[in-house]
């Protein structure tokens, strides 16, 4: 089912690609001596126009691999700036660029890996309206964004604009990779029509991850990336890669085009880039906050009436190994729990439901509202609110 | 012997942290329904109000996608394997 892919590599209307220097030929003489590659493969991934969507987690292999091998032009975009909790995957930062905008660390980095590739870097977000201009120029597109809108987004101009597609995702400890690429084969609306609804598959803050599976998942993305700038071995197109690390197992399982696909199929409904946002049922960015119906009080105004001897008890909805990070000696009652273990609340004490945040002790207070609980509140922004405005030696995470 | 259905990572903790769960049916449609009456919080993740399935979970019966065999009347054998797929979106 697979067909090859023609990466266009436009020799004699490239002209200063055609041919490999004498320190060319030395940087890359690990690859020049393999018959796969040779100086046909070479002066092809220097010819080859690739964009990296994203350079965090999964984009931090994508660039540092695809610049090593001699892209000879690497689109980077990236609207993000780094950020500590960051370094603990995105290999291409370090402590140094904290603060940095993303895509100017990446670029300097990738530079010094580098020197002689071209690298362009968009600080911006890709959205509806610049995604065709920006994706128009490079010959391949690689995947490293964090979410459903952006994924959908680059799916559809990719099938618009003819452009190969090298999909990795990742959540807690398994990953997905494929390539969409072929005119006859599958895109990612044939695989997944539609986004799971917004809350209930986690990101990377919310449901963590270790730091080295993008950076395995990305390698993949690169490997990719590159068999099919060299036209050689068999890429994953239809056919889906799952990772399990934990097991440390890799499976595949058969991806088809579906003929009724409104992106790729034979009655085609996408003719341009629509609002993904509301495709995925976003609506602005989703914040932190709890619900304000929610009786709230602040970290300070706990303090205030712990100070003062008032008999409260505080009720942690958090997760045990949560609990080991930091806590405020309150009772620990997971909120998964809490449906089943709420009788061991007694009601008439006045409740203060904390969590990391305040959403999910949120939630738990509007649970309790439901069961008949009458003295409850929130800690408004949670334990993380309390180290910053009561006791900063709470670390936070 | 029965049928195995793997579960997903993001699934797990609806199903009893477990894995893979062995099920019993002939059909897709019977395996998940076995399923789901065994881990009753799992059915609202796979199949929506209507009770079809979920259209960001994708089944496969061993490496294939049952949109293209039969849906939810693709047959299943002992020692078949289920496979729950749905989308994950982190990367950064």
């Amino acid at each position: 089912m697979a067909s090859k892919i023609e990466v266009s590599t436009n020799t004699a209307a490239n002209q200063p690609g055609a041919t490999l220097s004498n320190e060319e030929i030395l940087r890359y003489s690990r690859h020049l001596i393999m018959p796969e590659v040779g100086m046909e493969g070479q002066l092809k991934l220097k010819q080859a126009k690739v964009l990296c969507i994203g350079t965090g987690g999964l984009g931090a292999p994508l660039g540092l691999y695809l610049a090593a091998a001699g892209v000879g032009r690497l689109g980077l975009i990236d609207f993000d700036v780094v950020d500590f909790t960051n370094l603990q995957r995105q290999v291409l930062f370090g402590s140094g660029d904290i603060g940095r905008p993303k895509i100017e660390a990446a670029a300097s980095r990738l530079r010094d890996l580098n020197p002689d590739i071209r690298i362009d870097t968009f600080e911006t977000r890709l959205t509806s309206e610049n995604a065709l201009d920006t994706l128009k120029d490079y010959d391949l597109i690689v995947d490293g964004t964090d979410n459903f809108p952006t994924r959908y987004l680059v799916n559809d101009a990719c099938v618009l604009l003819g452009k190969p597609y090298v999909y990795g995702s990742i959540f807690r400890f398994e990953g997905q990779i494929t390539v969409f690429a072929d005119q006859t084969g599958p895109c990612y609306r044939c695989l997944y029509p539609e986004p799971p609804p917004p809350g209930l598959v986690p990101s990377c803050a919310e449901g963590g991850v270790l730091g080295v599976l993008p950076g395995i998942v990305g390698t993949i993305q690169a490997m990719e990336t590159l068999k099919l700038i060299i036209g050689k071995g068999q890429p994953l197109i239809g056919r889906l890669l799952l990772f399990d690390a934990l097991a440390m197992k890799f499976r595949e399982l058969k991806l088809r085009k579906n003929p009724e696909c409104p992106a790729c199929g034979q009655h085609r409904t996408i003719t341009h880039l629509i609002d993904y946002a509301e495709f995925c049922g976003i609506r602005g960015e989703e914040s932190e906050a709890p619900a304000t119906t929610v009786p709230e009080i602040t970290p300070k105004e706990l303090k205030a009436r712990l100070d003062r001897g008032d008999d409260l008890y505080i009720l942690d909805v958090r997760e045990p190994h949560e609990y080991q990070i930091c806590n405020l000696g309150g009772h620990l009652l997971p909120l998964g729990e809490l449906a089943l273990r709420a009788a061991e609340l007694d009601s008439s004490k006045e409740i203060v439901a904390h969590c990391r945040s305040g959403k999910r002790s949120a939630e738990a207070v509007e649970f309790l509202r439901k069961a008949g609980f009458r003295k409850l509140w929130n800690l408004k922004g949670g334990i993380l609110a309390w180290s910053d405005e009561v006791d900063p030696s709470v670390p936070k995470y | 012997m029965g049928v195995k259905v793997i579960i997903p990572t993001p699934l797990r903790a609806y199903a009893g942290k477990q894995e893979s769960v062995e099920v019993q049916g002939a059909t897709v449609g019977e395996a998940l329904a076995s399923l789901t009456s065994r881990y009753g919080d799992l059915k609202k993740h796979l199949f929506n109000e209507e009770g079809r399935l979920r259209s960001f979970v994708n089944v496969y019966v061993n490496d294939e996608d049952i949109r293209f065999l039969k849906k939810d009347q693709t047959g299943v054998r002992d020692g078949d394997i289920i496979s729950i797929i749905p989308s994950i979106a982190g990367g950064a």
